[in-house]
């Protein structure tokens, strides 16, 4: 299993490479000059290009790719051309933030959705089941800001139980980090979890006419002990690659939920970049995305192994 | 599972029991009075030499101090200066500062501080830049009085000195000053009334200052940005929320106490609210359309000529504003009841005259060349005018191609001199302060420089002649004739279309008093009731 991973790690290096290059030339040919952006509305063109001088983007691409590429094989991701910070520093204080959404939803929704999911398989057909794709269908088509919106309303303005928007970091203290939290893992659960319920009560309902399942009952074991025992784990592969692509997806920023609650995490970070065309910023964000797919894909896959004695590596 | 589920409705009964006995707050309450305010913008760069976006001016306003200020009537009166003497000649002027000032880290401010700081800001500032053309030296007499000596008189010095609007003379220990004008500062040490919390500052979430207790303000009243600047607060916290609900829903919710620029949409939510306070700011935009001169159709003075008289104040400023009460039209080219305001020149242009505007394109000899208006669509206090203003020049014959894209696509873009199907452009609208617009030298849209000119490069030698002529002239008569001379030729030659003036409001919970009226979002002065106010609200509708 070593082996495996090396060769998974290793494999990823030629990956991010090809990320590197082509994250870079996309920027460098995108319309947008951000000495134009730093220099503000008043500043006349003489102004723009001595900006633009200062910060290299006079000289050729090739150089300017040299020289990052040249920090980056060093662990420097380069340093932001607005905030005069490095790179990794603006992207460690969005980092907490967009963990701990990404957390707080992927909980929120797996509590909700998969006992839902194995529910809604057991009685397949039933009011459970209907119930659940009722909600699936609303879930997956409320727009994100207008859920966001409405929760906001009645929650923290009308019963004033939690705050309307903000973050509060883990140093501030538990309580505050966690009200703070509520609403958006909320708001995003809504939308995860009927992408997870539907994918268990699939995977379930599957299991659940399998030879293995019929013996199981043939032999008089309880219900209970047959879904939970024997069907649920044979339908786990699934759940948990839908799981884990849910994370990675949240990990990469989910710029609304991020907006309606302004919770400074990645997403915005990467928005705020792109309209800046902040160029060492969204190259770094955009690598470490992709290291942290790489790896979360990876240990989805590692996963298989403790839910499936089958698969060897 | 009875057992079960009767421990999780106990656990969800208490953490909702404990929500709500914690209502509404944004943060951990701070030790003494913390406003929290959501300025118009996000603040990325700390140099306000290095750029002239106006979020950084206000940052410089916290930490800075000017030698002058602009009152609320648009005089200069000494903030940092004790006192100044102009020689007979007009040709030397001394400055002395007055006593107690001291920067951040517990130096004094120098006369060697404040030369260094006016000696890089003039490299960047285009009044500064003029000031320092006609200078011949600067000179430390001692320790708090120092001399600019001048080739020649120079009438706008105050001005100069008491800019207010982009790229403000603040002064910096010379140490820092000294600083190349093309790089960036990194340090910030101001001597203003709030001390810059640098390990605080999250960009794109939080922007901290702590009260300067040092500070030592003048003894007049605060009047505009100038008199005495108190600094009532502890901590002033900028919090960046971009979502104009959500600004609206925290404001409502006390969890801030100022949006800076609420969304004209916001209006509503505010109305009938008892704590919320809406203020007309008392500082207008001018928003105006550019023509680019370098390409055709509009490299054509009649054409120009032609767009200006059938475009509409009206029309375009309440598809943009439309709340009434928040704007204005302005036949003028400095700001309406400004000093030089004049209606000269400008009696033909701005009513929607289409037939008028036909009969000027078809003298033209327009050959329908499309016309690329650039409209940025994220910028919403921009993006309505470019729709309206396609439409009226449709109206009137012109062949419109309105080209939507985000605003920091349309900045770059506006610096490019191709044909427009070469990525270049025709048409772009902006705004400017009424501060920007007060004069013909400051005013970016009547200069006809040419190359040097704002982006759409008009190129005219008699207007050049006449606003160097009001750099030069003696008198208030003088200089106004001159700028109502400037604002006929700049219509004349079409150097932009002026759309009127519109108000940015500012909206503020009432426990929050002493908010001054000035363009520039200034918190000193301004106090906080902790008692009053702190009930969240809801919202009216």
């Amino acid at each position: 299993m070593l082996r495996y991973c090396l060769q998974r790690l290793v494999a990823c290096v030629p990956v991010l490479a090809v990320v590197a290059v082509v994250v870079f030339l996309l920027l460098r040919f995108t319309p947008g000059d951000p000495a134009a952006i730093i220099a503000g509305d008043s500043a006349t063109p003489e102004q723009i290009q001595r900006i633009r001088a200062g910060l290299g983007l006079d000289r050729p691409v090739a150089v300017q790719f040299g020289v990052w590429a040249g920090k980056l094989v060093r662990g420097d991701l380069g340093e932001s051309f607005f905030f005069k910070k490095k790179v990794a520093e603006l992207i460690g204080q969005r980092l907490e933030p967009t963990l701990a959404l990404a957390v707080g939803t992927v909980i929120i929704s797996v509590l909700i959705a998969v006992p839902l999911g194995i529910a809604a398989a057991f009685r397949h057909g039933g009011w459970l089941d209907r119930g659940l794709m009722a909600f699936a269908t609303v879930g997956f088509s409320i727009p994100v800001f207008v859920l966001g919106y409405l929760m906001m309303w009645i929650v923290a303005l009308k019963l004033h139980w939690l705050p309307v928007q903000g973050y509060a970091r883990f140093s501030d203290g538990f309580l505050p980090f966690v009200r703070h939290l509520i609403l958006p893992c909320l708001t995003l659960s809504v939308i995860y979890s009927p992408l997870i319920a539907r994918v268990t009560r699939a995977s379930v309902a599957e299991a659940l006419t399998e030879d293995l399942v019929r013996t199981a009952r043939s032999k008089g074991l309880p219900e209970l002990r047959v879904l939970l025992r024997h069907a649920l784990p044979n339908a786990a592969v699934p759940i948990v690659t839908v799981i884990g692509v849910g994370l990675a997806l949240l990990l990469g920023g989910v710029v609304v939920t991020e907006s309606v609650y302004s919770i400074p995490g990645l997403g915005r970070l990467t928005v705020e970049a792109v309209l800046a065309r902040d160029f060492p910023t969204i190259q770094g964000l955009i690598l470490v995305s992709s290291v942290a797919y790489v790896l979360l894909n990876l240990l989805i896959d590692l996963s298989y192994l403790l839910i499936d004695p089958r698969i060897r590596y | 599972m009875n057992a079960q589920s009767g421990g999780v409705r106990i656990a969800a009964a208490v953490v909702l029991a404990w929500c709500a006995a914690h209502p509404g707050d944004a943060n951990a309450e701070q030790s003494g009075k913390v406003l929290r305010v959501v300025p118009h913008s996000n603040l990325t760069i700390i140099d306000p030499v290095w750029t002239t976006a106006y979020i950084t001016q206000e940052h410089g306003y916290m930490v800075y101090d000017t030698l002058f200020s602009q009152d609320a009537q648009g005089g200069f009166q000494p903030q940092m200066v004790d006192r100044y003497e102009i020689s007979p000649d007009k040709k030397t002027w001394t400055f002395t500062l007055r006593d107690g000032l001291e920067f951040h880290n517990g130096s004094p401010v120098t006369s060697d501080d404040v030369i260094a700081s006016l000696r890089r800001w003039g490299q960047r500032d285009s009044l500064g830049i003029t000031l320092l053309s006609v200078t011949e030296g600067f000179d430390a007499v001692d320790k708090k009085t120092f001399r600019i000596k001048l080739k020649e008189p120079y009438a706008l010095m105050l001005d100069a000195l008491g800019k207010s609007s982009t790229s403000v003379p603040f002064i910096m220990p010379k140490r820092i000053a000294e600083t190349p004008a093309d790089k960036q500062i990194s340090e910030v040490i101001g001597s203003g009334p709030f001390i810059f919390a640098k390990d605080e500052w999250r960009p794109g979430e939080k922007i901290v200052y702590l009260k300067n207790s040092k500070y030592k303000p003048r003894s007049e009243p605060s009047n505009g940005l100038a008199g005495g600047k108190v600094p009532r607060v502890d901590r002033v916290e900028w919090l960046i929320i971009k979502d104009p609900q959500t600004q609206v829903n925290a404001l409502v919710a006390g969890e801030i106490d100022m949006i800076e620029a609420p969304a004209f949409e916001s209006f509503a939510a505010f109305k009938g609210n008892p704590d919320i306070e809406l203020e007309r700011n008392a500082v207008r935009r001018q928003a105006m359309l550019r023509f680019n001169h370098l390409q055709p159709p509009f490299d054509n003075v009649k054409v120009r000529k032609a767009a200006m008289v059938a475009l509409e104040q009206t029309a375009l400023l309440r598809a943009q504003v439309g709340i009434p009460t928040m704007f204005g039209t302005c036949f003028s080219v400095y700001p309406c009841g400004s000093p030089l305001a004049t209606g000269k020149g400008m009696e033909h242009i701005g009513r929607g005259d289409v037939k008028g505007g036909k009969a000027l394109l078809k003298e033209a000899g327009y050959n329908s060349t499309p016309v690329v208006i650039m409209q940025p669509t994220d910028l919403a206090v921009l993006a309505r005018f470019p729709v309206m203003a396609a439409q009226l020049l449709r109206q009137a014959g012109f062949k419109v191609d309105l080209q939507a894209m985000d605003w920091q696509t349309l900045v770059s873009r506006r610096a490019k001199k191709d044909p427009p199907d070469k990525g270049g452009w025709n048409i772009l609208i902006t705004n400017f302060t009424s501060f920007d617009l007060a004069n013909p030298i400051t005013h970016p849209m009547v200069a006809g420089s040419c190359d040097k000119a704002w982006f759409g490069w008009p190129c005219d030698a008699e207007l050049e002649r006449l606003r160097q002529g009001f750099l030069r002239a003696g008198s208030d008569a003088e200089r106004k004739a001159l700028a109502e001379q400037v604002q006929v030729r700049a219509m004349e030659v079409g150097t932009y279309f002026p759309i009127g003036e519109y108000w940015y409001p500012r909206a503020y919970r009432r426990n929050v008093r002493g908010v001054i009226e000035a363009f520039n979002m200034v918190l000193w002065n301004v106090d906080k009731d902790q008692r009053a106010g702190q009930t969240p609200g809801t919202l009216s509708n």
